[in-house]
C-alpha cells in the first residue's frame, strides 16, 4: 500500500517530463527563432502549444499534491532543504504563465520579441531548477527535518547539474519532435524540416549527457548508480537507451509521430529507472518509502479520489488531444455563417425567448423566503433555507438577465452580423 | 511513522516569521480575485452564449467570444498564481505540511483533478469557437463551470479544516487516527465558507465587469454590446450582493460558536459580556447589538478576548479593521444592487443616472477590497494558529534562510504580473468588436 502513491507520483513525473517538457522545450526554441523565419517558427510553436499548455502543466500540481498527502514528512524535508531551486522554479512558472497570457495582447513585433525572450528564458530556467531538485533527492542530500540539509550544496552538485542540464536538453528534444510532427500535419514541410534539424541536435546533446550520466553518478550518487547498473534498474536504463536511439533514428527518417512515442518511452523508462534504483528508499540514506508513507486511511482515500478523478479526467484529456491532434483547432478560414435562420424565426415567435416579466418577482419571492428561513433558523432547517435561497438566486439571475430591454426591437431576419 | 522524523519537525528558529506570513498573504491576495473569475466568469460567459442560442441575437455571441478570451487570459494567470501557493505551502510551512499533509492533502489532490478538467475544457471552449458544432460548443462550457466550482470547493474544504480542525488525534506531536474524508467534508465550517466565497465571486466578477463597461457607458458608448455586458454582469452582482448579507450573518453565527476569540476580535470585545454592544467608528455604540448579531439573542453572552492568554489572541486591530471594511462595503454594494434590480425589473432598462454609474464604477474595486478584507478577517483572525487551537503558525514555519529575499523577489514579480494583466486586458478591449462578431478567421487562435 505504501508504495502505490510513489508509483503514481513517478507516472505523473514522467507525464510532466514528456508533456510539460514539450512545453518548456517549445519555449527554449523561441530563443533560437529570430528574424522573419524565426517569426514563422514562433507562430507555429505558439499555435501548437497554446491549447494544451495549461493541461500539460497540471501534472506538476498532481505530483506535488500526491507527495505532500502521501509522504508529508519527506515532502516537507525536500521543500525546506531545496528551497532555493524550488523558489526559482516557481518564479519561472509565473513568468511562463504571464508570457502565455501576455501573448494574447501583443501586437507589434517588438512587444512580441520581448515577451518571447522572457518566455524562453523562463522556459529554460524552470526545468533546469526542477532538475536540480531531482538531483538533490537522488544524491541523498535531503535529510529528514525542517531545513536540515545544506541550502546550497543540496542542489549545487554534480548530480543536480547533470539532471538539470539533461532536463533542458530532453525538453528541447521532445518539443522539436512534437513540433515537427505538428508542422507535418499542417502541411508546413519547411517548418517541419527546421524542427527536424533542431530535434537531431537536441537529441545528440541529450544522448551525450545520458552517456556521461553514469560517470557523474558513480562518484556523486553511488546508491542510485548501483541501482541503475544492477537489478531491475539496468533493464530500465537499457530500455531508455534503446528507445532514445530509436527515436533519433525515426526523426532522421522523418517519421515524427512514431518518434514522439519512442522519445516519450525513453523518458518514462529513465524515470522508472530512478525509482527502481532508489527503492526502497524515498530519501537516501535513511527514510524508506514505508516509513515515509501516511497512514492507510489517507492512502486509501487518495487512491479512491484518484480513481474517481481519473474516470472523469481520462476521457476529457482524450477529447482535448483528439481535437488538437486531428487538427480541429488549426486556423479556420471560413466565415461564421450566422445563426440558423430557423432558430431566429423560432426565437422571434416565442415571447418567452426574450424573458418573462412575471418570472422575476416569483424568483425574488423564493429567494426572500429562503433568506428568511436561513436568517431565523438554525441547523438543520437552515440548510433547507440556504438551498431555497441559492436556487431562488439562480432563478432570479436567469429571469432578470434574460429580460430584454423594453425597447428592444425584434431581430431582423436573417440577422445582421455584429452590432 | 518513526520518532526520528517526528522530532525533526519540532519548532525551529525563524527570524522572519512575519515576513513569511506577509509573503503568503501577498500570494493569496494576488490569487483570490482571479479565483472569483475562475468561479463566476464561466457561468456568465456560457449564459451569454446560451442567450445567443435562445434568441439568435448575435450581440450575445460577440460578447461570449470576447469574454471567453478574457476568461482564458485570467485563467492562465490564475494557474500560475495558484501553483505558487502550492509551492509556498512546502517552502514556507514545512512543519504544517509534515504534520498534517496526510490529514488535509486529499483536498488538494481532488482540487488538482478539477483544475485539470477546468484547464482542458477551457481550452476546448476557447479554441473551439466555430470549430465545434454550436450546441457541442455550448456544452463544453458546462464542465468549465462545474470544475471551477469544484476546485475551489476542495481548497475551501482545507481552509475550513484549518479553522475548525477535526478528523485526527495528536499523539507525540503527530497526527494519528487520520480520517481525511471526515476532516475535509464532515466539517460544520465547510458550508458557510463555501457559500460565502461563491457568492463573493459573483459579486467581485460582476461588479468588476460592471466597472469596465460602466466606464464605457459614462463615456457615451451605449451600444447593444455594452448594454448586454452590463445587464449580465450587474444582474449577477446585484443578486449576489443582498444574498451575501444573509450568508455573512450565517458565517458570523458559526464563528461565534466555534471560534469565539475570532469573533471577539471583530469587535475588540475585551471582557466576556452578557448583552454585548456593537460599536462602529467613530465611537457609536449600539447596546446588545453584538449579542443579537452573533447569537440572534440580545441577552446572549459573548466571549471576550480576556478569556485566553494574550499569546493566544489574534492581532485585534487588523482583524477589526478588515471586518468593518468588509461589512461596510458589503452593505453599500447591497444598496447599489437594490437600485439596479428595481430599475432593471420595473422599468425594463438599465439605470440612467450618472450617479448610479459613478457608484457602479467604484463598486468593482471596492468589491475587491471587501474580498481581501474578508480573507484577512478570517485568516488573520485565525492567528496565532495555523491549525486553530492545535498548531501555532510559528511551529509551522520553515527553518530555511532567505525569506526576505524571496519576499521582495516575489513582490516584484507580482507587480510585473499585475502590470501585465492590466496591459493585456486593455489590449483585448481595444480590439475591434468585428473581430469577434462575424468571422471565424484565427478565432481563438490568438487567445
Amino acid at each position: 500500500m505504501a508504495e502505490v502513491p510513489i508509483v503514481l507520483i513517478l507516472v505523473g513525473l514522467a507525464a510532466y517530463t514528456v508533456l510539460g517538457g514539450a512545453d518548456f522545450g517549445a519555449g527554449f526554441w523561441e530563443l533560437t527563432a529570430r528574424g522573419e523565419r524565426g517569426a514563422a517558427l514562433r507562430d507555429h510553436t505558439h499555435r501548437s502549444m497554446a491549447p494544451v499548455w495549461e493541461a500539460n502543466h497540471v501534472w506538476l500540481v498532481f505530483v506535488l499534491t500526491m507527495a505532500w498527502t502521501c509522504y508529508p514528512q519527506a515532502f516537507a524535508s525536500i521543500a525546506s532543504t531545496l528551497t532555493i531551486p524550488l523558489f526559482v522554479a516557481a518564479v519561472g512558472i509565473i513568468l511562463r504563465g504571464a508570457g502565455y497570457a501576455l501573448r494574447a495582447g501583443s501586437s507589434t513585433p517588438r512587444e512580441e520579441g520581448a515577451i518571447s525572450l522572457l518566455f524562453a528564458l523562463s522556459s529554460v530556467l524552470t526545468p533546469f531548477a526542477l532538475g536540480l531538485v531531482v538531483g538533490g533527492i537522488a544524491s541523498g542530500r535531503v535529510p529528514i527535518g525542517n531545513a536540515e540539509g545544506d541550502e546550497i550544496t543540496s542542489w549545487l552538485n554534480g548530480t543536480s547539474l547533470l539532471i538539470g542540464t539533461l532536463a533542458v536538453a530532453t525538453a528541447a528534444y521532445i518539443a522539436a519532435v512534437y513540433l515537427a510532427a505538428d508542422a507535418r500535419r499542417m502541411g508546413a514541410e519547411e517548418i517541419a524540416g527546421a524542427f527536424r534539424a533542431r530535434a537531431l541536435a537536441a537529441g545528440v546533446v541529450a544522448g551525450a549527457l545520458a552517456i556521461a550520466g553514469p560517470f557523474v553518478l558513480s562518484s556523486d550518487a553511488p546508491e542510485v548508480y548501483d541501482g541503475l547498473t544492477g537489478g531491475a534498474g539496468v533493464v530500465a536504463l537499457l530500455a531508455s537507451a534503446a528507445a532514445g536511439s530509436t527515436a533519433l533514428a525515426l526523426v532522421a527518417t522523418r517519421r515524427y509521430s512514431a518518434a514522439r512515442v519512442a522519445a516519450a518511452t525513453a523518458v518514462a523508462a529513465i524515470v522508472a529507472g530512478w525509482g527502481l534504483a532508489q527503492e526502497p528508499y524515498l530519501l537516501l540514506p535513511d527514510l524508506t518509502i514505508e516509513q515515509a508513507a501516511a497512514g492507510d486511511a489517507t492512502i486509501v482515500a487518495v487512491l479512491i479520489g484518484f480513481a474517481v478523478g481519473l474516470l472523469i479526467l481520462a476521457p476529457s484529456l482524450g477529447y482535448l488531444f483528439r481535437l488538437v491532434l486531428s487538427g480541429r483547432f488549426d486556423p479556420a478560414t471560413a466565415p461564421w455563417p450566422g445563426p440558423p435562420a430557423a432558430a431566429v424565426a423560432a426565437a422571434n415567435a416565442d415571447p418567452d425567448a426574450h424573458g418573462s416579466p412575471r418570472a422575476a418577482p416569483i424568483a425574488g419571492a423564493v429567494t426572500a423566503l429562503g433568506a428568511g428561513v436561513t436568517f431565523f433558523s438554525d441547523a438543520p432547517l437552515r440548510s433547507l433555507g440556504i438551498a431555497v435561497m441559492l436556487i431562488g438566486a439562480i432563478a432570479c439571475f436567469l429571469a432578470v438577465a434574460a429580460l430584454d430591454e423594453a425597447d428592444t426591437p425584434a431581430l431582423p431576419f436573417p440577422p445582421r452580423d455584429g452590432d | 511513522m518513526i520518532d526520528l522524523a517526528a522530532s525533526a519537525f519540532g519548532p525551529v528558529q525563524q527570524e522572519y516569521l512575519l515576513e513569511a506570513r506577509q509573503m503568503q498573504a501577498m500570494s493569496f491576495i494576488a490569487h483570490i480575485p482571479l479565483v472569483c473569475f475562475g468561479v463566476a466568469f464561466p457561468a456568465l460567459v456560457v449564459f451569454a452564449e446560451w442567450r445567443h442560442h435562445r434568441t439568435g441575437n448575435p450581440v450575445y455571441r460577440t460578447l461570449a467570444r470576447r469574454w471567453s478570451k478574457v476568461m482564458l487570459a485570467l485563467f492562465a494567470v490564475g494557474v500560475v498564481t495558484g501553483t505558487i501557493l502550492s509551492f509556498e505551502l512546502g517552502l514556507l510551512w514545512p512543519g504544517f505540511m509534515a504534520t498534517f499533509g496526510d490529514v488535509f492533502g486529499l483536498g488538494f489532490t481532488l482540487e488538482g483533478f478539477s483544475f485539470f478538467i477546468e484547464a482542458i475544457f477551457i481550452a476546448i471552449y476557447v479554441y473551439g469557437w466555430d470549430r465545434l458544432p454550436p450546441r457541442t460548443h455550448l456544452l463544453t462550457g458546462i464542465p468549465v463551470i462545474v470544475s471551477g466550482i469544484a476546485g475551489s470547493f476542495f481548497v475551501i474544504a482545507v481552509n475550513a479544516w484549518m479553522n475548525n480542525p477535526s478528523g485526527f488525534r495528536i499523539e507525540n506531536g503527530e497526527a494519528v487516527d487520520v480520517d481525511p474524508w471526515g476532516a475535509l467534508f464532515g466539517n460544520s465550517y465547510l458550508a458557510h465558507e463555501i457559500v460565502h466565497m461563491y457568492v463573493a465571486a459573483y459579486i467581485v466578477a460582476g461588479f468588476l465587469l460592471g466597472s469596465v463597461y460602466g466606464w464605457q457607458w459614462l463615456k457615451g458608448n451605449r451600444t447593444a454590446y455594452v448594454r448586454a455586458a452590463l445587464t449580465i454582469a450587474l444582474t449577477a452582482a446585484a443578486i449576489a450582493a443582498p444574498v451575501q448579507l444573509i450568508v455573512g450573518d450565517w458565517a458570523a453565527r458559526s464563528v461565534a460558536r466555534e471560534q469565539p476569540i475570532k469573533l471577539a476580535s471583530f469587535e475588540d470585545l475585551r471582557e466576556t459580556t452578557k448583552g454585548a454592544p456593537f460599536s462602529v467608528p467613530p465611537g457609536i455604540e449600539i447596546p446588545d447589538m453584538l449579542s443579537l448579531l452573533a447569537f440572534h439573542d440580545p441577552n446572549a453572552t459573548v466571549t471576550g478576548l480576556d478569556s485566553v492568554p494574550p499569546d493566544d489572541r489574534p492581532p485585534v486591530g487588523i482583524v477589526r479593521a478588515s471586518f468593518l471594511t468588509m461589512v461596510g462595503i458589503g452593505t453599500l454594494l447591497a444598496a447599489l444592487a437594490a437600485v439596479f434590480l428595481y430599475v432593471r425589473v420595473r422599468r425594463r432598462r438599465l439605470p440612467e443616472s450618472r450617479w448610479f454609474w459613478r457608484a457602479a464604477i467604484a463598486a468593482g474595486p471596492l468589491s475587491v477590497v471587501a474580498l481581501i478584507a474578508g480573507w484577512v478577517t478570517t485568516e488573520v483572525g485565525r492567528q496565532p494558529w495555523v491549525v486553530y487551537g492545535v498548531m501555532r503558525t510559528e511551529d509551522a514555519v520553515t527553518g530555511a534562510g532567505g525569506i526576505p529575499v524571496g519576499y521582495v523577489t516575489l513582490a516584484l514579480v507580482y507587480a510585473g504580473v499585475l502590470a501585465a494583466v492590466i496591459w493585456i486586458l486593455r489590449r483585448l478591449a481595444a480590439r475591434p468588436l468585428a473581430e469577434d462578431a462575424a468571422t471565424a478567421a484565427e478565432g481563438g487562435g490568438d487567445g
